[in-house]
């Protein structure tokens, strides 16, 4: 066996998911003997056997990433409750196994998989998916990249060819429920993620879940955005957020207001008016980006 | 020798982890530290907060990068994306030199974000040294590989960890980053004398020190830098200083933070074994 097929074989057995003893299972998808492929691989010594060592590293594996998504969504956990959270999550790690050599891309697919999965999330899947944009979109703004701000004195400069761009760390989100009102319940601190080189001692489902009550549908529309490096969540206006949408698509300022405000009753000076503040205010907190 | 070629030829002394819940007493006592080791995977975003404190981090104190995910030990080739990240946040550094661990921990682009034992065999030391020349080329900085703490030993493993640990090094010509608290766990997890493992260290190649606390379970002890470093893992601490010289030491304290006080107190205990304070103490 060489490195390449001895690492294969090692990880293939590990990130199998613990029984709810938290023990390896008895058996792969394969119906493969765990035991005999711990045997063949790992050495026993006068206190454990081969499966046991093994093991060490399954619990690790397991313990690391369920901790690592524990933090990252607690809202989601909150919405589900902890039985269906883990259960959530495990199905969602043995299908999108990490592919990033950092833990904080850990949930990147995890909208798309509850997509496709609502299962795992019976009677509240609408807003399971929304609390996950949110607390994706929360990560996103956190560290993302901030280029140079547009400056707003250049408002005045602006023209119907004009093309805004928007701040990498801004994330729209057009919501159907309104997470955001359970997000600041669960989070009243300041989000932090490191990564360490130790060992992981503790199952994550041993730290409280937070009961929340859930909100009923309403259409919410939400920018996640960062300032002087803290994320911070604003609710638009339907026009508003629209108008931002068609801004951040590419589209040239005249064609995004023709899109996003269609015909209207309000005279052309309110809407004037209207527009100035929305830009005005937009530019203050840096959502623009200098143009390219 | 304090300072070395796989050091970038620096003389720091004793540091401690630079941990979130110790940014505020660090932004508003500025206390003296020799300086900070940070885990390069934090900082190797786009912006927002983490770069912001770093680069007031930087503007205060000397900062040595380590990093948790290069998995040197892998068979598959490095990870681009992270390589071209790692430079750019060792240019916003200016480390003096680079550590990650003698590992593995990725499989087909699949990622455990554990650090999984080596099996000890040449054909592994030979594609792991070949990763670590690869990785300095292109990082142009010195490397330095930790020896990791471990719970599993493979049938395969045609030598011990510290003949492989010298393989590995002599064949990339890179330092060491010598963790006397995991050569204390794996002793105890796999029977062997600790001593035994330092003696065989190459000296002259150890480019810095990590000391930590661990926890002691029924059947194996478990690397879990959450407690103060132990009476054997200073000796063993005592004895690398006298084999190496006075070297610049890190105390790895990562889960169940005390207060900053408490953490750097516990590391500067290091002092205490350092050639001066030996020779006052007789």
């Amino acid at each position: 066996m060489n490195l390449e097929q001895l690492q294969r074989a090692v990880f293939e057995v590990t990130r199998q998911p613990l029984t709810p003893a938290e023990r390896m299972r008895p058996r792969l998808p394969d119906g493969r003997s765990t035991r005999e492929i711990a045997n063949a691989l790992i050495k026993p010594n006068d206190r454990m056997t081969s499966v046991e060592r093994l093991q060490v590293y399954s619990q690790q594996y397991w313990f690391r990433i369920l901790a690592s998504m524990a933090e990252d969504f607690p809202g989601l956990r909150a919405i589900l409750g902890q039985r269906k959270f883990d259960k959530l999550l495990v199905a969602y790690l043995n299908e999108c196994p990490s592919e990033s050599f950092t833990l904080r891309n850990l949930g990147a697919r995890l909208e798309a998989w509850l997509r496709v999965h609502r299962e795992f999330a019976p009677g509240v899947e609408r807003l399971a998916i929304d609390m996950v944009r949110l607390e994706w979109a929360h990560i996103e703004a956190f560290d993302g990249a901030e280029l140079p701000r547009f400056n707003p004195h250049d408002l005045s400069k602006l023209c119907g060819k004009t093309v805004f761009r928007l701040q990498p760390y801004l994330h729209p989100l057009d919501l159907s429920y309104p997470v955001d009102d359970v997000f600041f319940e669960i989070r009243k601190t300041e989000h932090d993620s490191n990564m360490v080189s130790n060992a992981v001692v503790e199952f994550p489902r041993k730290s409280r879940t937070r009961r929340v009550s859930l909100p009923k549908p309403r259409k919410v529309d939400l920018v996640v955005y960062r300032l002087d490096g803290s994320v911070y969540l604003k609710r638009l206006t339907r026009d508003a957020f629209s108008l931002l949408q068609a801004l951040g698509q590419g589209n040239p300022l005249e064609k995004a207001l023709e899109t996003s405000l269609p015909r209207t009753r309000r005279s052309v000076d309110h809407l004037t008016e209207q527009l100035r503040e929305w830009f005005e205010n937009w530019a203050s907190l840096g959502w623009f980006a200098q143009q390219a | 020798m304090p300072a070395n070629r796989f050091n970038g030829n620096s003389d720091y002394g004793v540091g401690i982890g630079l941990r979130v819940p110790h940014y505020q007493h660090i932004f508003k006592k500025k206390p003296v530290v020799d300086w900070f080791e940070i885990i390069s995977e934090n900082f190797m975003v786009d912006g927002g907060r983490p770069l912001e404190i770093l680069d007031q981090i930087l503007e205060r104190y000397r900062v040595v990068q380590h990093g948790v995910s290069m998995y040197f030990g892998s068979a598959e080739p490095l990870n681009r994306e992270h390589l071209a990240r790692l430079k750019l946040l060792v240019k916003r550094t200016k480390t003096p030199w680079l550590t990650d661990h003698l590992c593995w921990g990725s499989v087909d682009g699949r990622y455990t974000h554990d650090l999984l034992p080596m099996p000890y065999t040449f054909e592994a030391a030979r594609k792991t040294a070949q990763k670590i020349r690869e990785a300095r080329d292109f990082l142009e900085v010195p490397i330095a590989v930790e020896n990791v703490s471990s719970y599993a030993e493979f049938h395969v493993s045609e030598m011990t960890e510290w003949e492989f640990l010298n393989e590995v090094v002599e064949d990339a010509d890179c330092g060491i980053l010598l963790d006397v608290n995991n050569i204390y766990v794996s002793s105890q997890n796999h029977n062997f004398d600790p001593f035994e493992y330092l003696h065989s260290v190459p000296a002259e190649r150890v480019a810095q020190i990590h000391i930590a606390g661990h926890s002691k379970y029924r059947k194996f002890i478990l690397d879990t830098h959450d407690h103060p470093v132990i009476d054997p893992v200073w000796a063993l601490y005592a004895r690398a200083i006298e084999l190496a010289g006075p070297t610049a030491t890190l105390l790895e304290w990562d889960d169940r933070i005390p207060s900053f006080q408490e953490v750097h107190r516990e590391a500067l205990k290091a002092q205490r074994y350092l050639p001066g304070q030996l020779r006052e103490a007789s």
